[in-house]
């Protein structure tokens, strides 16, 4: 083949258009152009796309966990705190374990290997191979790189005091909410909002730059109570002890502050185990002092004499004729059952008669006797913000009947809970006023009260609530070595059914010491079935306990003189039911 | 001949602005990751404080003290008798 040189290509020699010289300069130019124009757009008018791939190389959103806050009592003890734990989940597809590595997980784990190869083998995608282990553990079994096996971080919630603060605290749920009582009251404080922030992090997942906060965390808030958990613990326990002696079905105890209002031990029977609870049934969990509300009986008379002492209708010493133990209103009839005869107003409380106390009723007007229930909190719910609480019962004053107005008196036809009985005692624990109940602890205590008795009538019914924890009153149980104590007795029939049946509720409400009040203790016992049912068998003694101990623990100096309690008299006073 | 001097002199010092740049942005970041450290640091003891607290408040619980004080050491509650008062002396 006869090559030609390119210099002398007849092809060169051939003269082109003009034109298509310069149409190719202007596509090219014009691609230029095209190119530089969309770089321009790109980088300084519709940034946000390339920017946000680019961002999303190098940029990581990192989740910010907030702890939920803690419990504690007024001394700072712990009731409740959050601590991290690890649960071990697997994808049994991807869980192929070898034998060795099966029982080494379950040595770990302290489980049975068959019963861990048996979750393994599930159909299932996801299985829990066990929840909630301490981190340290959980650290070892990621040191056993398994495959398949992963872990989960997750809260847990611990009660170290167990069933003896469980209605007071309540208990979270999943998610680490509350559910029940304080964690349910307080949860908008405890609980904490997770957060989640934009990082930088290096090639190692180092976080090397804090680009912004998306969300601050918000840790839980940590909860004081006023509850004295030393406190808290005698009236739990005598409490239980009260209930085994009597077999009783339930009860509750309630402590209050009596200067501040606090509620410094709130007990309940039965109870459960926060931190395990399996096999929990509704009973359990209820928080009768507050949710529950009784007839209370006897407990109810001091505040009818109160009444009548301040309306000027008569004095501690003003006789009144009881005999012959019963009075007819309509076609209903209150009994005494014993015979007393004529009794002073003071000798009335003492003795806990029916009779007079419902001629006291009798000389007031229905309305008078409804204002001061209703200025006492009966009725109405206390609003501690507590779930589930309940404010009794209390009619309207114009639909009284006269009968009905007589057993009012005495704490029938009238309903109340536990912690709304103690507080009303507040008036004669303190000069006549009632302060507001609190569950956390108060920095300063209240300064005053609502008036609602004078001070002058205070007084007066303190001495006859001295009176009836004496010999010859209804409860010399509820006496305190070294102290003097002011007390009341309950003991009511049981509604079942609309009628009152051979069944029993015992209480004792008083306060100590007598000089200058400091606690208010009320004990209240359902159905005590051993025989005993008389408040003053059944509660006085459990009230003399947790008094006796409480004024003990917060170092209250003692009022009387140390000397061995007269319990009977030759005649034991049975009250009036 | 003026000009170039100064250019170069600006071109040095643009140079060492950009260096102390990276400099101080490499600190920065290794201060934050000491930082950063730091915290999960006042985390975890935030944790262990928790756990200790939880572990104080279980060996005191009053059941076990109670228990411990009734079985182990032999103690019980005093009887009236054998309580007896100080008063501070008058003028103290």
């Amino acid at each position: 083949m006869k090559s030609i040189k390119f210099s002398r290509s007849p092809l060169l020699s051939e003269r082109l258009p003009p034109w298509r010289q310069r149409l190719v300069l202007v596509v090219l130019l014009g691609a230029f152009v095209t190119l530089v124009a969309r770089s321009l757009y790109l980088q300084g008018f519709d940034n946000e796309f390339l920017g946000d791939k680019g961002r999303a190389r190098f940029e990581r959103v990192i989740d910010i966990s907030a702890t939920r806050g803690r419990i504690t009592d007024r001394n700072g003890d712990v009731l409740a705190v959050s601590t991290p734990v690890r649960s071990i989940w697997a994808i049994p597809e991807d869980a192929q374990l070898a034998p060795a590595q099966a029982r080494s997980l379950a040595a770990l784990l302290e489980m049975d290997v068959r019963e861990i190869n048996q979750k393994l083998a599930s159909e299932r995608e996801f299985v829990y191979v066990k929840r909630q282990l301490p981190p340290e553990l959980a650290d070892r079994v990621t040191a056993l790189k398994l495959p398949g096996i992963h872990q989960k971080d997750e809260y847990r919630r611990y009660y170290p005091s167990g069933e003896v603060m469980a209605h007071m605290l309540g208990f979270t749920g999943v998610e680490d909410a509350g559910q029940e009582g304080i964690e349910l009251a307080f949860n908008g404080q405890l609980s904490g909002k997770a957060g989640s922030r934009r990082v930088i992090k290096d090639r190692r997942g180092n976080v090397v730059e804090d680009v912004e906060s998306i969300h601050p965390p918000q840790e839980g808030r940590d909860i004081v109570l006023a509850m004295d958990s030393k406190v808290q613990y005698l009236a739990y326990s005598y409490l239980k002890q009260a209930l085994e002696e009597n077999r009783a079905k339930a009860g509750g105890v309630v402590v209050l502050d009596a200067r501040s209002g606090e509620i410094l031990a709130l007990a309940n029977l039965p109870t459960y185990n926060p931190n395990n609870r399996f096999k929990l049934v509704g009973a359990q969990l209820r928080n009768r002092a507050l949710t529950d509300s009784f007839e209370p009986g006897s407990t109810m008379k001091p505040f009818t004499v109160a009444l009548a002492l301040d309306e000027g209708k008569v004095r501690s010493n003003t006789p009144i004729q009881t005999a012959p133990g019963r009075l007819t209103i309509g076609t209903a009839t209150i009994h005494d059952a014993h015979m007393h005869g004529v009794l002073t107003v003071a000798q009335v409380i003492q003795k806990s008669s029916n009779v007079g106390a419902a001629k006291l009723a009798l000389s007031m007007t229905p309305q008078d006797m409804w204002n001061m229930f209703d200025s006492l909190g009966f009725g109405a719910p206390l609003k501690l913000g507590f779930p589930g609480e309940v404010g009794g019962r209390l009619r309207p004053a114009k639909t009284w009947r006269p009968i009905e107005q007589a057993t009012m008196a005495y704490g029938h036809g009238i309903s109340v809970t536990l912690i709304q009985l103690a507080r009303a005692y507040q008036t004669f624990a303190r000069d006549g006023d009632l302060v507001p109940i609190s569950l956390a602890r108060l920095e300063a205590p209240p300064l005053n009260g609502k008036q609602v008795f004078s001070a002058q009538t205070a007084h007066a019914v303190r001495a006859m609530l001295e009176m009836a924890v004496l010999p010859g009153g209804t409860a010399p149980k509820a006496q305190i070595a070294g102290y003097r104590v002011a007390g009341k007795t309950g003991t009511a029939h049981k509604i079942e059914g609309g009628t009152y049946a051979n069944k029993y509720v015992a209480s004792f409400v008083g306060f100590a010491p007598a000089s200058d009040p400091r606690l208010i203790v009320a004990v209240m016992i359902d159905e005590p079935s051993n025989g005993k049912y008389y408040g003053g068998d059944v509660a006085a003694p459990v009230f003399a306990q947790v008094m006796a101990g409480s004024l003990r623990t917060l170092g209250v100096a003692p009022d009387a003189p140390l000397k061995p309690l007269v319990m009977t008299s030759a005649e034991t006073v049975k009250e009036e039911m | 001949m003026n000009t170039a001097r100064l250019n170069l002199i600006l071109i040095l010092t643009a140079l060492a602005c950009a260096l102390s740049t990276v400099n101080a942005n490499h600190r920065a970041r290794k201060l934050f990751t000491e930082l950063e450290a730091a915290q999960k640091r006042t985390r975890d003891l935030d944790v262990e404080w928790g756990q200790l607290q939880l572990e104080q408040s279980t060996l005191a619980a009053h059941v076990r003290v109670e228990k411990a004080a009734r079985e182990k050491l032999g103690m019980k509650p005093p009887v009236p008798g054998q309580i007896s008062s100080a008063e501070p002396a008058p003028g103290k």
